[in-house]
């Protein structure tokens, strides 16, 4: 009985090795679906990477465009021997480096292509291009990267880099190789400037040598070029702000208030944005991240400072729209708070207009209390609050909603900031007055700076400041640009306010501002800061009617406002307005002028990337001075 | 003298020669999986068929010495090498390296050991030594539980070094206890409770639970004449629901995730080309790009160009498939078919039992390791990563391989020297 198992062992494995058979002969013969998939293994998908899109500004000079590099790729399995001294003198490289890379593309595949080495500079390969036939397995992609002729506003720029792998998680739309934006314009327009990527389909045979396009180029897409940005910096005013600021630390905006545009913005110390590019970027990257003076910290956006006196232009605005006081109140000429009291200059007693024109610190501290302990909000708090509303009407304590990323909010202490630090209903206007002369817990950025002087010359309306006017020749629609933000102040307001300001250029605090008969309005701040020496701040506008230009200017343990902040938005407005320095002493003051003396700046030890001669921007001679850049220390 | 020229005289030469033509098809295959022009000679050490060579070499000489040993050896010591075998099973549950997640490979100087290789045999050995003598009948009780501890203690260990494969293989053992007396309903239960299981991933659990219930309500209806009909199908049924019901918690519990995705593979519930079922597809392409004919010796480009995964151990069936075509993988199966009818002809013809008892051992392993192999590169069967016999680059298991099937030969060229 037991050996009629021997049959039903032997039935099994037949049975099995019948139905494998059959089920080969589906897979081998009938099946045609394996055969294709089988050629699909051979198929290969070549990216076409498009130009990424190029940045102008309001003048049409170019600030950002592409310079043709190679990626040196390799495919190991087809490399033969070669003339390996001749190869890496070539490149450039050791014979050890030569034995990693290769070991790197075999570790990755024998078979699949990997860049060898990657960005190599036009000159270079020109010179390997007559050689490459000599070297099978070896072969170049074209690839860009992005120059910057003006080397001129590094911050509002940005950078790109390769995405990595998080960010392809997030963003399905990238693959491995692909750059992106990472900060300033680069980061906030990616959507415009990267384009659209194209893609081949090539029929590879065994030797991975292309044999033709796959169904004649059926499934083939074209790249298309990012979009081109015109911006509405000017980027001869952003250069000579930036040549202003050289060895000084700060943050600068100007904007044309008329339509929100933001002409110059820069923070100082700044860098080449060419050192931000290609294969020396990790290296310069590392340096600006660790010096001193924090380079890559984009102050004109990101800084808090205390406004100091350019900030009593707004209390004073809030409070005479506020009927709390007018243009005739006149406040005894000292403001005593218990033991302490706050004291002046000596000026004569002087009305509001006044108190402007020679930055008269008892008047605003009064103003201040007037506003905050009035008897028709009821409490403190309830005059804060009203307080901090007219305020906040002028972007301030708020993202304003630039263009640009990274932009923050800036400090405007809530009700429930100072309940916690003095207790509920236990403070009032006199145990916060320093803010009504732009100190104690206010942070303000220089943008914010800007935009409230803009919502001044504009008497009573600020247009979100933008950095991109036109995309591609069409008008910039990505955000909401064109729509007034109006202060709570009423228009017919301003005009007192305003003839202070004139009156600082004119005869007080700021008279080193004036140039030509241009009628400049300016407010100086000297803000004191617990980090050292104060301050130095101006925020200005000009002409008077149909202001052009606004501008806040911001130098870091200066001292006066009138000592540097003022001088340099006069001669950034001069230059824009009337295309001439009529001071070139001061000119010379400001430029020599070195504040950075404690620490060597970086930067000098950078390696500067050569700009090739013909590729230096058509920017017309005249239009352009010789710029030195920030980073060098004369 | 006389005794060795009968030794070679009584040798089974055609299991010999299907030996050695499965040893150059593995070697040529080897060469084509991973030929490339760099590396060209046949003795280069630094690739896999330089280095199967030897591997071959040494089965060889395995061979011969195991030929000259005495039969009686094999049976004599049959208990103390499977002693031996599992003493190294546990020792490589605490030396070995973790290889891929596996506990399974000692290391002595630059050499390495798989002892879960060499088990089959010394379980085969052991297996027929018990159930060999006289007295023994597998209907007993006893029999049963000390035949199935012979098998499940070094399959227990291998599980622990995380080795499923080579664990499943002690399976096939069902074969020789089934040979031996063991009821023919053992092993249709097994089968149906395979089947159910796979089944149960596949329909929803309630559906299944309906559809048994109706089966059995139908054969009570059928079989309604005896009582103790009715009774056997209704403990069917019982049981076949708590298998069902027990597989979802398999399933979620006792599967790791790489198995649990294999296994969706297979089913077609998973259907992601470039993760899980990434080998089983890229092997599909590989066999069945292959056509009637085949593309020719060195002409394959899926397993040349390394699509296909481990092509000269697991996969190395792609190889045969892509460049010998259905008209070599059917040569292939058609070796390895008669491979195993002569074995089991070679068992029938002892006059010794152990011997036949260790014929049955051979041809069950041989067989589940070809069935598990193939069936997994053509996707019929999850991705269980066990060699191809003769075949699969790899010295453990070609020399155990060669050890299982000569101590066959062996004992098989003495058989006109027992009387017994």
């Amino acid at each position: 009985m037991n050996r009629n198992k021997r049959i039903v062992i032997a039935g099994i494995f037949t049975v099995v090795i019948l139905i494998y058979l059959a089920r080969m002969f589906y897979v081998q013969v009938i099946n045609e679906s394996y055969k294709l998939s089988a050629s699909n293994n051979v198929l290969r998908y070549v990216i076409d990477y498009p130009a990424r899109g190029l940045i102008y500004d309001r003048t049409g000079t170019l600030m950002v465009y592409n310079e043709a590099v190679y990626d040196l790729m390799v495919i190991p399995r087809q490399v033969k021997s070669l003339d390996t001294a001749e190869f890496c003198r070539l490149l450039d490289i050791t014979k050890e480096e030569f034995i990693n890379k290769m070991q790197t593309a075999r570790r990755y595949s024998r078979f699949k292509s990997s860049v060898f080495e990657k960005q190599i500079p036009p000159e270079q390969y020109a010179v390997l291009q007559e050689k490459l036939y000599k070297f099978n397995g070896f072969y170049v992609q074209p690839r860009t990267l992005r120059k910057y002729p003006t080397r001129s506003a590094a911050h509002a720029l940005g950078y790109i880099g390769e995405v990595n792998e998080k960010l392809i998680e997030e963003n399905p739309y990238y693959q491995m190789g692909d750059y992106i934006g990472i900060s300033g314009i680069e980061q906030s327009y990616e959507k415009e400037l990267r384009g659209k990527r194209g893609l081949r389909i090539v029929m590879v045979d065994v030797h991975n040598q292309e044999k033709g396009s796959y169904e004649s180029g059926k499934y083939d897409s074209v790249s298309v070029a990012g979009e081109n940005l015109f911006l509405s910096l000017d980027a001869r005013l952003q250069a000579y702000a930036e040549q202003l600021m050289q060895n000084k630390a700060g943050g600068i905006a100007a904007i044309e208030p008329g339509t929100g545009e933001i002409l110059a913005i820069l923070s100082s110390p700044s860098y080449d944005p060419n050192l931000m590019v290609g294969k020396a970027r990790n290296k310069n990257y590392a340096l600006l991240s660790t010096d001193p003076y924090k380079s890559l910290f984009n102050r004109a956006m990101m800084a808090y400072y205390p406004p100091g006196s350019t900030f009593k232009l707004a209390g004073a605005l809030s409070a005479l729209n506020e009927q709390i006081i007018s243009s005739s109140t006149v406040f005894p000429h000292s403001f005593i708070v218990g033991s302490k009291s706050v004291k002046c200059h000596p000026h004569p007693a002087v009305a509001l207009e006044g108190a402007i024109q020679y930055s008269c610190n008892p008047y605003f501290c009064n103003v201040f209390r007037a506003f905050v302990d009035n008897r028709k909000y009821g409490t403190s708090e309830n005059g804060y609050r009203v307080w901090r509303d007219y305020i906040m009407s002028f972007g301030v304590g708020r993202k304003i909603g630039v263009d640009l990323p990274h932009e923050l909010p800036g400090l405007l202490p809530s009700i429930a900031f100072y309940d916690k630090i003095y207790g509920k209903g236990r403070w009032k206007a006199s145990t916060i007055y320093s803010l009504g002369i732009g100190q104690g817990e206010l942070g303000i950025t220089p943008l914010q700076m800007v935009n409230i002087t803009s919502v001044i010359a504009n008497r009573g309306f600020y247009y979100t400041p933008h950095i991109v006017k036109t995309i591609s020749g069409k008008k910039n629609t990505t955000r909401n640009l064109s729509e007034k933000h109006y202060s709570k102040v009423a228009p017919e307001t301003f005009n007192v306010v305003i003839d202070g300001m004139q009156r600082v250029v004119e005869a007080g605090t700021a008279r080193i501002a004036q140039f030509g008969n241009i009628r400049i309005c300016g407010k100086t701040g000297t803000a004191q800061n617990p980090h050292g020496k104060d301050h130095s701040l101006f925020v200005a506008f000009a002409p008077r009617e149909n202001p052009k230009i606004a501008v806040a200017v911001m130098v870091e343990n200066s001292g006066f406002g009138a000592t540097w902040a003022a001088p340099i938005a006069s001669l950034m407005m001069e230059l824009y307005l009337t295309d001439t320095i009529s001071r070139p002493e001061l000119e010379k003051r400001i430029i020599d002028g070195n504040l950075l003396k404690d620490y060597p700046l970086p930067g000098a030890e950078l390696k500067k990337p050569a700009l090739r001669k013909d590729s230096v921007p058509v920017a017309k001679k005249d239009t352009f001075k010789v710029v030195k850049n920030p980073d060098q220390t004369p | 003298m006389r005794k060795r020229i009968s030794i070679f005289q009584n040798i089974d030469w055609l299991s010999v020669s299907l030996y050695l033509i499965l040893m150059v098809i593995g070697w040529v295959c080897i060469y084509a999986a991973v030929y490339n022009e760099d590396h060209s000679s046949i003795l280069d050490m630094s690739q896999n068929y330089g280095k199967q060579l030897l591997w071959i070499s040494g089965s060889i000489v395995i061979a011969i010495m195991i030929m000259i040993i005495d039969a009686r050896f094999f049976e004599a010591f049959a208990y103390g090498i499977y002693g031996l075998v599992i003493l190294f099973l546990i020792a490589a549950l605490f030396l070995a390296k973790d290889v891929k997640g596996a506990h399974a490979w000692i290391e002595i100087g630059a050499f390495k050991l798989q002892p879960a290789e060499f088990a089959k045999f010394a379980t085969a050995l052991a297996l027929a030594k018990y159930l060999g003598q006289i007295e023994i009948k597998i209907r007993q009780l006893k029999t049963k539980i000390i035949s199935t501890l012979l098998i499940l203690i070094p399959a227990v260990i291998i599980l622990l070094q995380n080795d499923t494969g080579s664990a499943l293989v002690f399976g096939a053992f069902i074969f020789v206890l089934y040979r031996e007396g063991l009821s023919q309903n053992v092993l249709i239960i097994s089968f149906l409770a395979v089947l159910l299981f796979v089944v149960a991933l596949m329909v929803e659990q309630i559906i299944l639970l309906g559809i048994i219930t109706g089966i059995a309500a139908l054969a009570i209806l059928l079989m309604r004449k005896t009582r103790k009909n009715i009774l056997t199908v209704l403990a069917f049924m019982v049981v076949a629901g708590l298998v069902v019901m027990s597989v979802s918690y398999v399933y979620e519990k006792v599967l790791q995730p790489h198995q649990k995705q294999r296994i969706d593979v297979l089913l077609g519930k998973q259907t992601d080309l470039k993760g899980a079922g990434y080998n089983v597809n890229q092997s599909l392409i590989a066999i069945g790009s292959g056509g009637l004919t085949g593309k020719g010796f060195l002409q394959g480009t899926q397993t040349r160009f390394e699509f296909v995964p481990e092509q000269s151990t697991d996969f190395i069936f792609c190889t045969i498939g892509e460049e010998w075509g259905f008209v070599g993988t059917s040569i292939l199966l058609f070796i390895y078919l008669g491979l195993l009818y002569r074995i089991l002809f070679i068992a029938e013809r002892q006059k010794s039992a152990f011997t036949r008892i260790y014929a049955y051992g051979v041809a069950s392993v041989i067989f589940l390791h070809v069935m598990v192999n193939i069936g997994m590169t053509i996707g019929l069967l999850p991705v269980i990563g066990i060699p191809l016999p003769f075949i699969s680059y790899g010295g453990s298991s070609l020399w155990s391989f060669t050890i299982l099937l000569f101590i066959l030969l062996r004992l098989d060229s003495f058989r006109t020297f027992v009387f017994r």
